[in-house]
């Protein structure tokens, strides 16, 4: 069967990094020059004695493509790991948003309702706005930002998917 | 004791020392100025002046193919670094492991602008395996023995070590030999796993149609591993063929070698990679120029593929059994496996087989008739063959319609004597990477066979070939065009030959002379045995201009995105082949 016939797969994808300059460009410009897809990509330091960053990232293709990330992945110099979260077993996602929305009156009060029903905290508020933290899985906040549109939002900041696996075993 | 105060440039240069190194390939500039002038205190390194740094990096390809060993390049910030651009994409295509020193601005004025400054790290993270920025000098030694390390190991390839002026000038304490030095993370799986060598092992052993479709990466492996490829090939009988890269590392005399297979490849290797039952790829990326039509390649066949790049296996086709592993151990260690078992083919049906491939092959598909008329240019390269087939002679090419005649005509026995730019196809690679292989072998016959335009495009290299005396064959085949582009144009662009001439060429015997060389120039069949023997035998460097038929195709030809069966064989063949629009889309 021809690439382009293959169903398109969604995967999340581990990589521990060493943490040195121009790591993320690497794999910035890996996922560029070869034409695949990021739908999210987070970086943070993870172990800093170790010099270890750990970068999630959200990608799709073909099977063959999704293979090739992966290997294309692993032969950069400074990856000590890629794990396939999505195909290694059963893994928690959680994405955190900073959401502001500015309004008065009734719709103020909705907002509120609504943040408090999603369990989102109010992290900074004034007569006139409220910025709120809300951490969940992606599909979660995206409700929740679609629910603030009509409210004021005005706002959104996010931080991208971090995941790992569920069980004892580390990475 | 206490380790000795030195400067960074005093470490870099023991650094590649104690690495092996004796030979440098540079061009220097302001940023470099420090280690040149330790260059300039010490006799452990030899420098060889290029005069032009795309010029630096082929010289290092070619010395590094032709030995095994690391080639080094040194070059200054800025245009200096630009410069050696092209030749670090072509050292990552073709899987040439080389270490490229290029000088930057002091740490302080990084991203400043400075004079001759540019983001080296930036613009070569996509042509290097790996490269690093030097920001102390208490890691230069280190990444320096990193830098060797990552370069030769797992799938060679070129890495950039960039160097501030500052750090070069700084002093420390802190040498450390290379020892010392353990990389933190990259770690390539050389090792074959035993249970994929024995499954292996059994499809092989059902195999009715098997061949051997090796490349590059037995080359890469060592010389070992064409020993043990060409044991493997002949304990079982199988029929070879070789991609451009792999030319060398199975004895082409031997009748079990097809000759080459892919877009210029011969009949019988094509049709007998179409018809295959089992292939075994062996350190081979499946390039397109191989494959051509995807679906239609090697249909009927369960594929076997050692590569010890996983990101090699699977890329283009899809194989039934990846062994990621070297080469050299791979077949090590089916050989092991094979003779434990007490495998044999089944003898009637590998009889038919190659019956059917002998078939193939008395089509003689590379047959040209050589008339008194102009020179063919494949009569000229057979001629070049047979003539210097005892003398173990090392060839480079350019790019174009004379490389893939080089390829179809020029038999090699041995590997790491064929050196030519397959991945990136870069015209102007061939002369400088001849002047790398001279140094490294210098009482060796090397002959660059050229295209007019490829050589023109680091033609200054004449100079260099001129101050180190070095006595290389530049055999030209004259024929005024840009040949390959030129086929491209008569066979899918209605002769239309946009740009395609070689107006104002040289005089290239009178060249020649203006940098103490010596040029000789053939027109006639005739006169092509003569005037081969006098370049050989001139002790000097020669320019041989052999001018040929101008308008020779080069067949058999697979036009892009054809199958292996929809071979042009030759000039009557285009008229019922007609190119698809689909495939003139494609490189
Ligand atoms: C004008 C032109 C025409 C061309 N026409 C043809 C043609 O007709 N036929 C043809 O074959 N080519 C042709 N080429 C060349 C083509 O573009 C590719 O460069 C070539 O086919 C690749 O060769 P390869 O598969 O041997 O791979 P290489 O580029 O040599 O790669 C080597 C492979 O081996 C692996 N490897 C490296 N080291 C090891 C090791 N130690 N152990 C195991 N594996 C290892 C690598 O990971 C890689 O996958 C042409 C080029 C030009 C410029
Ligand atoms: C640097 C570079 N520019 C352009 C090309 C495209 N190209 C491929 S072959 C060729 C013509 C080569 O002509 P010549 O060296 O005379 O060899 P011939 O094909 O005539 O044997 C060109 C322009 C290339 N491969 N490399």
């Amino acid at each position: 069967m021809a690439p382009k016939e293959q169903p398109i797969e969604t995967r999340t994808i581990a990589v521990l990094v060493d943490n040195e300059p121009g790591v993320l460009a690497r794999v910035i410009g890996l996922f560029a020059g070869r034409g695949y897809n990021i739908a999210s990509l987070t970086v943070s330091e993870v172990d800093p004695e170790q010099g270890l960053s750990r970068i999630t990232i959200i990608t799709s293709g073909t099977a063959q493509i999704i293979e090739q990330i992966k290997a294309q992945l692993a032969r950069l110099v400074p990856v000590h790991r890629v794990s396939d979260l999505s195909s290694e077993g059963p893994h928690v996602e959680r994405e955190l948003a900073l959401v502001k929305v500015t309004g008065r009156g009734n719709k103020r009060v909705e907002s509120l309702r609504i943040a408090d029903i999603f369990r989102a905290q109010v992290v900074d508020s004034s007569h006139d706005h409220f910025v709120f933290e809300m951490t969940g899985k992606s599909e979660k906040l995206d409700v929740f930002i679609d629910l603030m549109r009509p409210l004021g939002l005005v706002d959104v900041s996010r931080t991208g998917v971090v995941a790992i696996a569920r069980g004892p075993k580390g990475l | 004791m206490a380790p000795a105060q030195m400067t960074g440039s005093q470490m870099l240069l023991k650094a590649l020392v104690d690495q092996g190194v004796d030979t440098i390939f540079g061009y220097p500039g302001g940023a470099v100025l420090p280690i040149y002038d330790a260059l300039h205190q010490q006799n452990a390194l030899r420098h060889i002046l290029v005069r032009h740094e795309q010029a630096a990096v082929h010289a290092a390809e070619g010395y590094a193919r032709s030995t095994g060993k690391v080639g080094v390049v040194l070059v200054t910030s800025g245009p200096g670094a630009t410069n050696a651009v092209t030749g670090l994409t072509d050292a990552l295509m073709d899987s040439i492991p080389v270490v490229c020193l290029t000088g930057q601005v002091p740490t302080h004025l990084i991203g400043n602008d400075a004079f001759q400054e540019a983001d080296t790290t930036g613009i070569t993270r996509p042509c290097t395996k790996h490269n690093y920025l030097v920001k102390a000098v208490e890691d230069l030694p280190r990444i320096v023995h990193e830098a060797f390390y990552v370069a030769r190991s797992g799938r060679p390839g070129p890495v950039v070590v960039d160097l501030p002026k500052d750090v070069l000038q700084a002093k420390g304490a802190c040498y450390l030999a290379p020892g010392e030095v353990k990389h933190r993370t990259y770690r390539p799986q050389v090792k074959a796993d035993r249970t994929t060598i024995e499954a292996a092992v059994e499809m092989i052993a059902k195999a009715e149609r098997p061949l051997i479709y090796f490349g590059g990466g037995v080359i890469n492996s060592g010389d070992k591993a064409s020993r043990l490829l060409t044991r493997f090939a002949r304990d079982l009988g199988i029929p070879c063929t070789s991609t451009l890269m792999g030319l060398g590392a199975f004895p082409a005399s031997d009748p079990l070698f097809l000759g080459m297979l892919g877009m210029h490849g011969t009949y019988e290797a094509n049709l007998a990679m179409y018809h295959c039952d089992v292939m075994i790829a062996v350190g081979a990326r499946f390039d397109d120029r191989v494959t051509g039509r995807l679906d239609e390649f090697a249909p009927h066949s369960r594929k076997i593929h050692i590569d010890i790049d996983p990101s090699s296996i699977n890329k283009n086709v899809v194989v039934d059994l990846p062994i990621v592993a070297d080469v050299g151990r791979a077949l090590d260690a089916l050989l092991k496996v094979w003779k434990a078992r007490g495998h044999k083919l089944a003898p009637k049906a590998l009889k038919a087989w190659w019956k059917q491939i002998e078939e193939w092959r008395a089509r003689d598909c590379l047959k040209y008739t050589q008339s008194d008329g102009p020179i063919k240019p494949q009569y000229a390269i057979q001629r070049l063959y047979e003539l210097t087939k005892d003398r173990n002679a090392y060839i480079t090419t350019e790019v174009g319609q004379h490389q893939m005649w080089a390829a179809q005509f020029y038999k090699f026995e041995k590997p790491r004597h064929w050196m030519t730019s397959g991945g990136l196809g870069t015209m102007g690679y061939g002369f400088p990477s001849a002047v790398g292989v001279q140094i490294a072998h210098p009482d060796a016959l090397v002959i660059d066979i050229a295209g007019e335009a490829s050589f023109l495009m680091n033609i200054q290299e004449l100079s260099t070939v001129a101050q180190y005396g070095l006595p290389v064959k530049v055999f030209i085949i004259n024929n005024q065009w840009m040949g390959m582009v030129r086929q491209w144009q008569e066979l899918l662009h209605g002769k239309r030959y946009s740009q395609t001439y070689m107006a104002s060429l040289p005089d290239f015997v009178r060249l020649a002379e203006a940098f103490g060389a010596v040029g000789l120039k053939a027109t006639r069949p005739d006169e092509v045995d003569d005037k081969i023997m006098e370049m050989i035998e001139t002790p000097k460097a020669v320019i041989f201009d052999c001018q040929v038929e101008p308008e020779e195709n080069c067949f058999p030809m697979i036009p892009s995105g054809a199958a292996h069966y929809d071979m042009l064989l030759g000039p009557e063949d285009k008229a019922v082949k007609p190119v698809s629009e689909e495939g003139m889309v494609l490189v």
